[in-house]
């Protein structure tokens, strides 16, 4: 049987399609689709003019190089660390390891707001890490470091999670038959392990880097909120709403949806990619 | 795009280690001790911290914090929320899971793609819309305001905002989870004579249980803990329109640490109660 009869067989012989599609798209449509576009066909008056205007506003678009670059600084740090965990995680035997596993969905579990407020008592002047970090120089929270370190605790686990699964399947053939024509164990793994795992790296980079864009909970108490400096957009949009200029903040939040859907896309793409290259 | 990742079974290695396909044991436990320190570092030391900051000032200060009059009515507005959201999104989720997964059709990557759409956007953003749509100045301000209703700044808005954030939760657990099973085994219910009710019931649920629930949990987690849409709805009205996420915030700015992260405990505990149960249902899978 082709795949068109196929189609046409189990078109007819399951029931439900009807009620299952139609109630799917009415509830997508009332909870996700029709909100969304109220931030394009907004009441607040907006004009192209105005929109650039407030697009192009220097605290505006500091608040998008520091959400922009704190995004991608805390991404490229997970996934060397995410692989570092996802290597270990997959091919290492040792005692805790169950335990090693669970932790790291925990950034999925705990709600934001906790995690801002922990990091904020760790990484502040009188903070665990803080005070050890002072007499250095350095200073964590209320700085981009600080905000970064943030979308880093965030971010791990997308990373892990999508390097771990294509590791697991990793055909080890290829590394034996590395192994016999001569190559170390570290050549063996760049020229082998590393090509393979690159598209599930950047995968999961492209997941936190997105994530990090939007992310508010665990940043907003970590980060200071000094316009310019480590005012992210997310926040931004808040202090828009909070002085009622509903204009201001439609327009920040549809330059940040347009960031959003374009890393949605490279992220398809990527995952795409990443399932042809594994077969 | 996934917020939340597809739960992995573990497999058997079909391959095992030989000793060329492995590093020295010294390299090995360099890189495991390396790997604990970072996982020490940048997820178990957080947890740590609430734990201790909650406890620093006793615990007389801590079961205050629990049992303050506005911590207990957070705590009952966030489970409200709880229990009218995640019925509602998991309800989406076996309907659209179903749509997905039984039938062929044009544009089906698309509304996959829609339905990730929460992931991608903003916590903010969920919450500035309904803003847009119900507050003073949007879309149904003022016929609202004429009719004496509340949406924004009140339950119901809160309750949106957290539906937008959770859309996606359990149809994305189960619809790669169904896509595997295929309809064989539905289709050899039908024609044993059952019909739609039966074939869901007997036939797709018991397959799919576990992811279900797993899909649910994750779905709870997040309603329970949504912080950023659910702050741009809530108005901060205390006693009235507080979840817990908020709760914590308004009680750190106010520089009540202790009892802040004695709140923050209690949805520490949500989350750890969270992965307990994600790695039962991991194992489970497994077998």
């Amino acid at each position: 049987m082709n795949v068109t009869t196929t189609a046409a067989v189990r078109r007819k012989v399951l029931p439900g399609f009807g009620l299952t599609m139609g109630y799917s798209v009415l509830y997508l449509s009332l909870v996700v689709l029709l909100p969304l576009s109220a931030l394009l066909f907004n009441s607040t008056g907006l004009s192209w003019a105005k929109f650039w205007d407030i697009a192009t506003d220097p605290r505006v678009l500091a608040s998008y190089r520091v959400s922009l670059s704190t995004a991608a600084a805390a991404a490229l740090a997970d996934a060397f660390l995410g692989l570092l965990l996802a290597w270990v995680l997959v091919r290492y035997e040792f005692p805790g390891k169950r335990i090693f596993d669970a932790l790291i969905d925990l950034p999925f579990a705990l709600p934001t707001a906790v995690a801002g407020v922990s990091l904020t008592a760790l990484y502040s002047q009188n903070g665990w890490i803080g005070s050890l970090l002072e007499p250095l120089g350095l200073r964590i929270a209320f700085t981009p470091l600080g905000i970064t370190l943030a979308l880093m605790f965030i971010g791990i686990p997308f990373v892990v999670r999508t390097v771990q699964p294509v590791l697991e399947d990793l055909d080890r053939d290829m590394e034996e038959a590395s192994a016999t024509l001569g190559a170390g164990r570290w050549r063996t793994f760049r020229s082998i392990v590393l090509p393979e795992l690159f598209p599930p790296l950047l995968t999961g980079f492209a997941l936190a880097f997105a994530r990090g864009i939007g992310e508010y909970g665990s940043v907003v108490f970590i980060s200071g909120n000094m316009p310019m400096r480590t005012e992210i957009a997310p926040l931004l949009i808040m202090s828009k709403l909070e002085q009622f200029d509903y204009a201001g903040a439609t327009a920040v939040a549809l330059l940040l949806l347009l960031i959003s859907f374009l890393m949605l896309l490279v992220i398809n793409t990527l995952q795409r990619w990443a399932r042809k290259t594994s077969r | 795009m996934a917020g939340t990742v597809p739960m992995a079974a573990p497999r058997a290695h079909r391959n095992a280690a030989s000793p060329a396909t492995t590093e020295s044991s010294a390299v090995k436990w360099v890189l495991v001790a390396a790997a604990a320190l970072v996982l020490f570092w940048l997820i178990a030391l957080p947890l740590i911290v609430v734990l201790t900051e909650a406890l620093k000032r006793g615990w007389d200060v801590f079961l205050a914090a629990l049992t303050d009059p506005d911590a207990a009515s957070a705590l009952r507005l966030t489970l409200l929320v709880a229990v009218i959201t995640v019925p509602l999104n998991t309800l989406f989720g076996v309907m659209a899971a179903w749509a997905v997964t039984k039938f062929r059709f044009r544009g089906k990557g698309f509304l996959i793609t829609l339905i990730d759409l929460p992931f991608a956007v903003s916590p903010v953003i969920g919450g500035l819309i309904f803003v847009l749509v119900f507050g003073s100045n949007g879309w149904f301000g003022s016929w609202l305001s004429a009719h004496d209703i509340k949406i924004v700044f009140a339950l119901p808005g809160i309750v949106l905002a957290t539906l937008f954030v959770t859309f996606p939760f359990v149809a994305r657990e189960l619809i790669p989870l169904m896509e595997d099973q295929g309809t064989q085994e539905e289709e050899a219910a039908i024609t044993l004579g059952a019909h739609g009710w039966q074939i869901f019931w007997r036939v797709t649920l018991p397959n799919i249980k576990w992811g279900l629930l797993y899909g649910i949990i994750l779905c709870n987690a997040r309603a329970m803990g949504e912080f950023g849409a659910v702050s741009v709805v809530s108005g901060h009205i205390r006693g009235e329109t507080n979840t817990l996420p908020l709760h914590v915030e308004i009680l750190y700015n106010e520089y009540q640490f202790s009892a802040s992260f004695a709140v923050a405990s209690l949805l520490l505990l949500l989350a750890l109660v969270t992965m307990i149960v994600k790695s039962w249902l991991t194992r489970k899978n497994a077998h």
